[in-house]
């Protein structure tokens, strides 16, 4: 068997699958730093090169309209959308999970206004985790390309029938050209078979109500619920689409992704393109003789609790990189992983919580090997507490602080205790 | 072309297909109008729905339709009606389902959604060409959520969120959105203004409309019984006043020309017996006279009326 090979952006890859899975309909609105996936998709179109029917649409609220509806209607539909956007179209998350609309969105990661700013973290993302989207974080292009075919045979699974977003982060992943694999159509087609809802398309002899009002919180109580089921029921859906997908193009794919986990004391566990720079601080400490390990979680909901409870029981440390904060609380994948682990009785004994990259902010590979060092010193105790750390260098602190003075504000008195 | 004529009331289809028992308060006029407008598009159609009052004809598990019902978010119902559309189409064409099994694409929404939260993704969708009939029954506020003034809500009325106090006696300060006018700006083959008083109108209305590919409007005045505060059975009567003092003009635009149905340009009767029948307005008359503000609702009236050729 051969596979073609192809240096393809994140964008690109995500365009690439959509065209692969055979996708119908594409129901589009602008936004950096997807734009290009909706382009690619419709020169495709214009040329020939796809068949599909992709329509312009005024906004993400009615983007997710139209998406949902047609998915409901019958035709497998694809869109995507980023920061902003994606909260534009808030409300019609919810709409379209309730709807059970197996549509899949690729949102490419940028963080919100305000400040507006167009590089990403996982703030708009995350703040879909409780819409009942299935999603799924990518580290590299190849796995974006892999995960939207994933995404639409776990969302359409009858024991699913759930949205799925396939994260990327923008910038990193989105405008980055990197080798990917590209899976041959025949066996795409194998993997991803024609979509056909299980209660029939809407037509003439064969009406039906789609969410209409429930007065009554029983009832509201039984959808919601069956909708939580739906979602854990991914794992496992997951589980069989995986072992398919290495079965016909060869590469694995779990739930969470283990580096260098199996004998490691000190785990750093992170998510999404970053993660690749955390692999190599790990690297670099297992060099120096420290038992590092990193933990990258690539299903974010349905959340793999026990999974993740599996892979960390008996470490001695975990720390939690969150690019991403809940203001006013800390890292939202912190307390997650506080909760997998709660009922552990060999759980780590010291979790620690860091916040990093927001806004896109580079982090180096020092101040990855600053988290899995912090963890891993027995005699470190500044960061045994509930806060979580923002990693803000020395350097980052002086040009804010440039910056403040450009502005014409006052500069806060520095402290001793200057944040990492 | 010639088309079937609906001469009166009797031309009404048989057919139900909106059975009765829904939840929606006895007399409601947007529950007749759309009433009509399902028995004259038949049961291949889908009706996607906005929230607002309508949203509780199908209250699960019951269903009063032999159709299709698709309840979508307030703001997009416009906007979920493309994705239907082109999904048919979809499936029409790559021969999934058969052309009989077309449906028609109803969106139903009340005058709040058409004219405020909702006026996007409408001018989306007429920008768009799509086709697809849009019912807006118009009574005037956002009646489910007890009757707050909307876009829609007229100069002069009481409404839950323009009360009639010492600062403010006449109630609402603002004009009601033109929504004829501005979805006329964006040539959609057809549109019209209906009221439940006037039955073989609206259902010629919408056998002319049924020609035409593309958007297919509808203004409904539609009288509410608990937010107007008039009785259940006087709904019909003040539809009929609504057309009789000329406050609510029936006419229809194809393809951007205006005609109107009923011509009111002489034989207008004074608006005040409109507005007397109804509770919203009882503030211009009790417990003192509002002179000035009659008579500048008459004046809007009248100057409507002069403007209209033909
Ligand atoms: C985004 C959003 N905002 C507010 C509401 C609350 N809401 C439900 S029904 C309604 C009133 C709808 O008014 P209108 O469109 O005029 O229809 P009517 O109630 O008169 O039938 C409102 C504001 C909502 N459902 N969604
Ligand atoms: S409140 Fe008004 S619009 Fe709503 S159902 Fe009752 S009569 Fe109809």
């Amino acid at each position: 068997m051969t596979f073609e090979k192809e240096l393809l952006t994140g964008n690109a890859a995500v365009a690439t699958a959509v065209r692969l899975a055979g996708v119908e309909y594409i129901p589009a609105y602008p936004i950096t730093p997807q734009t290009e996936i909706i382009e690619l998709l419709s020169k495709w179109i214009d040329e020939g090169k796809m068949q599909s029917r992709i329509v312009l649409m005024d906004s993400e609220h009615s983007m997710m309209s139209a998406a949902g509806a047609a998915a409901v209607t019958g035709v497998r539909t694809f869109t995507a959308s980023s920061s902003q956007g994606l909260l534009y179209a808030f409300e019609m998350l919810y709409n379209v999970a309730g709807w059970r609309a197996p549509i899949v969105l690729a949102n490419v990661s940028r963080a919100l206004a305000a400040p507006i700013t167009l590089e990403p973290d996982h703030n708009d993302v995350l703040s879909a985790r409780g819409s009942g989207f299935i999603q799924i974080h990518c580290e590299t292009c190849q796995e974006v390309i892999d995960s939207i075919l994933m995404a639409y045979r776990i969302a359409e699974d009858g024991r699913v029938r759930l949205p799925a977003i396939v994260n990327l982060d923008g910038f990193y992943l989105s405008y980055t050209r990197e080798p990917v694999q590209v899976p041959d159509q025949k066996l795409v087609e194998e993997f991803l078979p024609e979509y056909s809802p299980p209660e029939g398309y809407i037509c003439a002899s064969n009406p039906m109500s789609v969410a209409s009002a429930v007065l009554d919180g029983r009832a509201y109580s039984y959808f919601k619920y069956q909708m939580h089921l739906a979602s854990l029921n991914a794992l496992e859906v997951h589980e069989r689409a995986a072992s398919d997908f290495e079965r016909l193009f060869g590469r694995k794919y779990g739930l969470a992704e283990e580096f260098m986990l199996q004998d490691a004391d000190y785990v750093l566990v992170t998510t999404n393109s970053f993660s690749t720079m955390a692999k190599a601080a790990a690297v670099d400490l297992r060099k120096a003789g420290k038992k590092v390990g990193i933990l990258r979680i690539r299903m974010v909901r349905p959340f793999p609790r026990a999974a993740i409870a599996r892979m960390l029981a008996g470490k001695k440390g975990v720390a939690v990189f969150d690019q991403n904060i809940s203001v006013g609380s800390g890292g939202i994948l912190y307390p997650e992983i506080l909760a997998a682990l709660y009922h552990q009785s060999d759980r780590p004994k010291r979790i620690l919580s860091f916040i990093g990259g927001l806004g896109g902010k580079r982090l180096s590979s020092a101040e990855f090997r600053h988290m899995l060092s912090a963890v891993a010193s027995e005699a470190e105790q500044d960061y045994l507490h509930m806060q979580s750390v923002l990693l803000f260098t020395d350097q980052d602190w002086g040009s804010v602080k440039g910056m403040l003075r450009i502005a014409g504000k006052a500069v806060p008195e520095e402290t001793k205790e200057d944040a990492h | 072309m010639s088309i079937k004529q609906h001469r009166t009331i009797r031309d009404i289809p048989l057919e139900e297909s909106l059975t009765a028992g829904t939840m929606l308060c006895a007399g409601c006029g947007g529950v007749l109008l759309v009433r009509i407008l399902e028995k004259m598009l038949g049961p291949a159609v889908v009706t996607v729905n906005a929230a607002g009052c309508m949203s509780m004809i199908s209250v699960y598990p019951y269903t009063p339709f032999k159709s299709s019902w698709f309840y979508v978010a307030m703001p997009s119902a416009p906007a979920a009606a493309q994705g239907i559309r082109d999904a048919l189409d979809i499936l029409i064409e790559k021969k999934r389902i058969s052309r009989e099994q077309d449906l028609k694409v109803l969106v139903v929404t009340g005058d709040g959604a058409a004219a405020d939260i909702g006026l996007q993704s409408t001018s989306g969708a007429l920008h768009r060409k799509l086709d697809f009939y849009y019912l807006v029954y118009d009574n005037e506020a956002y009646s489910n959520t007890g009757f707050q003034a909307s876009g829609s809500s007229p100069y002069g009325s009481n409404t839950k969120t323009t009360s009639p106090g010492s600062m403010a006696p006449q109630g609402l300060s603002l004009d009601k959105k033109d929504l004829f006018e501005i979805w006329r700006a964006h040539r959609p083959p057809y549109i019209a203004t209906v009221s439940p008083a006037h039955i073989a109108d609206m259902m010629q209305k919408i056998e002319t409309a049924s020609q035409f590919r593309g958007p297919k409007l509808f203004i409904a005045l539609s009288p509410c019984p608990p937010g107007w505060s008039i009785d259940s059975d006087k709904v019909i009567r003040v539809s009929k006043m609504a057309v009789e003092t000329g406050v609510w003009p029936l006419k229809e635009a194809i393809d951007g020309r205006v005609k109107h149905t009923v011509m009111m340009r002489s034989n207008r009767r004074p608006l005040e017996e409109y507005l007397r029948m109804q509770g919203r307005f009882e503030h211009l008359f009790e417990p003192v006279l509002q002179e000035n503000v009659l008579k500048e609702l008459q004046k809007k009236v009248d100057d409507y009326w002069a403007s209209v050729s033909g």
